[in-house]
C-alpha cells in the first residue's frame, strides 16, 4: 500500500465512508421491516420520496423539521467538537422554546417584529445556556460527567416546564401556553404560495445563519480553535496555555443556546406557543444529526435534511407500514455509524502507516 | 394498616427499579456504560407479553422477556465490545430503537399503536383478573407480592453483590472495569467477560420490563416511562455498591409511594417529586456530599 494517492483519496473521503455505509445498512434493514410487513420495499421508498421531495408541501415540511434538527445537531457537534456529549438537547430545546414563549406573552402586543423576535430568540438562547451552564459548570469545576448530569437534567427541566405549564400558565384543558402576541416568525407561505399548510418559516434563514456563525467560531477565531485543541487532546491543550474547564463551559454554554433557539422554529414560527412534549425526540435526533454530519456545520445541515426526509416520509409511508419504521432506522444509523467510525479509521491508519488493513 | 399498605406499595414499585438496577451495576462494574437500562427494560416487557399471549403462561413470557433482553444486550455487546463502538451513542440508540421496534411490532403482532391485548400474568392468589381495583385493597395488595418477579427483584442485588465479591466471575468483572490493561496481563479476556457481564445486565434489567408488562396485564406504548433512567439515577447514586443501590431503589420507590399515596393533599407538587432521583444523582456526582466515583474504566474503549 506504497501507493500515496490512493491513501490521500482514502484520507479524503474517509469522514464520508462511515455515513454512507450506515445509510446502506440502514435501507437493508428497512427492506426487511417492510417485507415483513407484506409490502414491496421499492412501492414504500417511492412514496416516501414522493411524499417529501415530490411535492411543495412536503418539501415545507422537510424545511421545518429540518430547522429544528440543524439546531440541535448543531448544539451537539459543539459539545463533540470540545470533546463533550451533551445528550441534554431535548430539554434545552423545550426550555428555549419555553422561554421564547414566556418573552412573546411578555413583549406588548404588535410590538415590531425587528424588536420582538430578536428578544424572543434571545430567550430561547438564553433559556438553553442556561440549562447548558449546569454541566458545563459541575465539568469544569469538578470534572464530573457531562453526560450523566445533562441526562438527568432532560428529566428535571421537563418535569419543571409540566408543573409551570399546568399550574400556571396555560389554556384551560390543554397543556400549552396561550398564544404570543409578539415575536412571530413569518410562514415561508407568505413568500412562496406553493409552501401553503406547512409549517417551514423563517427560522430557516436562522438555522443556515447559526451553521455560518458555529463554522466561523470553530474554524476562525482564537477561542473554536482552544475549543477543539480541548477536544482532541485536553492535557495537550493545558499545556499549550488553555484553561480546559473555561472551554468546557464555554462550549456547553454555546451548545445549550443553540438547542435553546431550536425550540423558536416551533414556538415562534409554527404554533406561536409552547406546548408540553414539542420537543418530541428532536434532541436525542440532534446526536444523530451530528454523528452522520460528522460534527462540520456543513455535514450537520445535510444530515438534518437527512434526518427530516425520514421523520416526514415516515407520515407518508404510514398507511403501508407503521410510521415507526422511521424510528428504527434512524437508531440503525447511528449504530452502525458509531460501529462503523472507529472501523474507518482503524482501515485509513493502517493504510497510511503501509500495513495491510487487517 | 397504612403503613403496611405503603410499604407494600413501595416494594411493587422498587421490584423494576431493583432488577433493572442490579443488571447496570453488573454492567457497569464491568465498565460498559448502562445507558441502555430503558432500552433493555422495554424490550423485555415486549416479548414477555409476546411470549404470554401466544402461550397464555405467564413463565412462558418470563423466558421470552429474558430472551428479548438478551437479544438488546447482545446486540449492545456486539457494538461496544467487539467493534469498539463509542458506549454513550450506542446506549442512546439502542433506547431510541427499542421504543421504535416495540412500537413496529405493536402494530406487526397487534395491529395497535397504543396497546397489546390482554395477557396472562402471575395471580396466584388474586384468583384471576389482577387489576388495579384489586390492588386498592390490603389484601389484594399483599397478595400482588406473591409474584416470582417481585422475589427476584428482592434476591437480585444480593445476587450481584455476591457475585462481584466472592465468586473469581466477580473478581474478573471488577479488574475489567477497573483496570483492564492489568487484567490482561494476568490473562483475563477483557472482551469475555464484558460480553458476559452485559447479556447478564440485559437479562437482570428485561426482568424489569416483565414485571411491568405481566403486573399489568399488557404491554403499552413506552410503558418503562423512564424507570430505567431511575434504575441508573440509583446505580450511580448508591456509588456502584450493590448494597447502597438497592437502598437508593427503595428510597426512590418509597418518594413515588408517598407522592401517589399524599396526592389529595397536594403538599408538593407530583412534578418536583419525580425529580428526587434525578436531582439526588447530580449532587452525588458533584460530590457536594460524599462523592459517587464509577470504575475508572467506565465506557473505555479496550483493545
Amino acid at each position: 500500500m506504497s501507493d500515496a494517492r490512493s491513501t490521500t483519496v482514502l484520507q479524503r473521503f474517509a469522514p464520508a465512508v462511515a455515513p454512507v455505509v450506515a445509510l446502506l445498512i440502514a435501507a437493508v434493514v428497512g427492506d426487511v421491516l417492510i417485507l415483513a410487513f407484506g409490502q414491496s420495499p421499492a412501492d414504500v421508498y417511492r412514496l416516501l420520496l414522493d411524499g417529501t421531495l415530490g411535492n411543495a408541501y412536503g418539501m415545507g415540511q422537510v424545511i421545518y423539521k429540518a430547522t429544528t434538527l440543524a439546531f440541535t445537531g448543531l448544539a451537539v457537534a459543539v459539545g463533540l467538537r470540545a470533546g463533550l456529549f451533551n445528550i441534554g438537547a431535548e430539554g434545552q430545546l423545550a426550555m428555549g422554546g419555553f422561554c421564547a414563549a414566556l418573552m412573546g406573552l411578555w413583549l406588548p402586543a404588535g410590538m415590531p417584529g425587528v424588536v420582538a423576535i430578536p428578544l424572543c430568540l434571545a430567550a430561547a438562547g438564553v433559556g438553553g445556556a442556561a440549562v447548558g451552564a449546569v454541566p458545563g459548570a459541575l465539568k469544569a469545576r469538578f470534572g464530573t460527567s457531562e453526560v450523566i448530569v445533562t441526562i438527568m437534567l432532560n428529566f428535571i427541566v421537563l418535569a419543571l416546564l409540566n408543573w409551570f405549564v399546568s399550574t400556571r400558565l396555560h389554556v384551560p384543558e390543554q397543556l400549552h401556553t396561550p398564544e404570543i402576541q409578539a415575536g412571530q416568525v413569518g410562514r415561508l407561505s407568505s413568500v412562496v404560495a406553493a409552501f401553503h399548510g406547512s409549517a417551514a418559516n423563517g427560522m430557516v434563514l436562522g438555522a443556515l445563519l447559526a451553521a455560518g456563525v458555529v463554522a466561523w467560531y470553530l474554524f476562525r477565531t482564537r477561542a473554536g480553535f482552544e475549543l477543539r485543541a480541548v477536544g482532541l487532546q485536553p492535557p495537550a491543550a493545558e499545556a499549550g496555555g488553555v484553561r480546559v474547564g473555561g472551554v468546557w463551559f464555554r462550549a456547553l454554554l454555546l451548545s445549550g443556546a443553540l438547542a435553546g433557539l431550536g425550540g423558536t422554529n416551533y414556538v415562534l414560527g409554527y404554533k406561536r406557543y409552547y406546548e408540553e412534549g414539542f420537543a418530541a425526540g428532536a434532541g436525542y435526533i440532534g446526536i444523530a444529526v451530528a454523528l452522520v454530519g460528522r460534527n462540520h456545520p456543513v455535514g450537520v445541515l445535510l444530515a438534518a435534511v437527512l434526518f427530516a426526509v425520514l421523520s416526514q416520509g415516515g407520515l407518508a409511508v404510514n398507511a403501508m407500514v407503521p410510521k415507526q419504521m422511521v424510528d428504527v432506522l434512524t437508531a440503525v444509523v447511528i449504530i452502525a455509524v458509531a460501529v462503523t467510525v472507529p472501523e474507518v479509521q482503524r482501515l485509513v491508519r493502517n493504510v497510511g502507516s503501509g500495513n495491510s488493513p487487517s | 394498616m397504612m403503613v403496611l399498605a405503603f410499604l407494600v406499595q413501595t416494594l411493587r414499585i422498587a421490584t423494576p427499579f431493583l432488577l433493572a438496577a442490579a443488571g447496570g451495576v453488573l454492567s457497569e462494574r464491568s465498565g460498559v456504560i448502562a445507558l441502555t437500562l430503558e432500552g433493555w427494560m422495554l424490550t423485555g416487557a415486549f416479548c414477555a407479553t409476546l411470549g404470554s399471549f401466544y402461550s397464555h403462561s405467564a413463565w412462558v413470557g418470563l423466558l421470552c422477556g429474558i430472551a428479548g433482553g438478551l437479544l438488546a444486550a447482545g446486540l449492545h455487546a456486539l457494538a461496544t465490545v467487539r467493534y469498539r463502538a463509542d458506549q454513550v451513542v450506542v446506549g442512546i440508540a439502542i433506547n431510541l430503537l427499542a421504543a421504535g421496534v416495540t412500537r413496529f411490532f405493536l402494530r406487526l403482532a397487534f395491529d395497535s399503536s397504543s396497546n397489546s391485548p390482554r395477557v396472562t400474568g402471575f395471580d396466584w392468589f388474586t384468583g384471576g383478573p389482577g387489576t388495579s381495583a384489586d390492588a386498592s385493597r390490603l389484601g389484594g395488595l399483599v397478595s400482588s407480592l406473591a409474584n416470582p418477579l417481585v422475589f427476584l427483584g428482592i434476591v437480585s442485588l444480593p445476587f450481584v453483590a455476591w457475585l462481584l465479591s466472592s465468586t473469581p466471575f466477580g473478581l474478573r468483572v471488577r479488574a475489567v472495569g477497573e483496570k483492564p490493561d492489568a487484567a490482561v496481563s494476568l490473562g483475563v479476556g477483557v472482551a469475555r467477560v464484558r460480553w458476559i457481564a452485559v447479556l447478564g445486565g440485559g437479562a437482570l434489567a428485561s426482568l424489569g420490563g416483565t414485571y411491568l408488562a405481566l403486573e399489568q396485564h399488557q404491554f403499552t406504548d413506552s410503558m418503562t416511562a423512564g424507570r430505567g433512567f431511575i434504575a441508573l439515577a440509583a446505580v450511580i447514586f448508591g456509588n456502584w455498591h450493590p448494597r447502597r443501590v438497592a437502598v437508593a431503589c427503595v428510597l426512590f420507590a418509597a418518594a413515588e409511594t408517598l407522592q401517589i399515596q399524599l396526592q389529595g393533599l397536594q403538599l408538593v407538587p407530583s412534578q418536583f417529586v419525580e425529580m428526587i432521583p434525578y436531582v439526588l444523582t447530580i449532587v452525588a456526582l458533584a460530590g457536594v456530599v460524599g462523592r459517587s466515583l464509577p470504575p475508572s474504566a467506565l465506557g473505555r474503549v479496550s483493545d
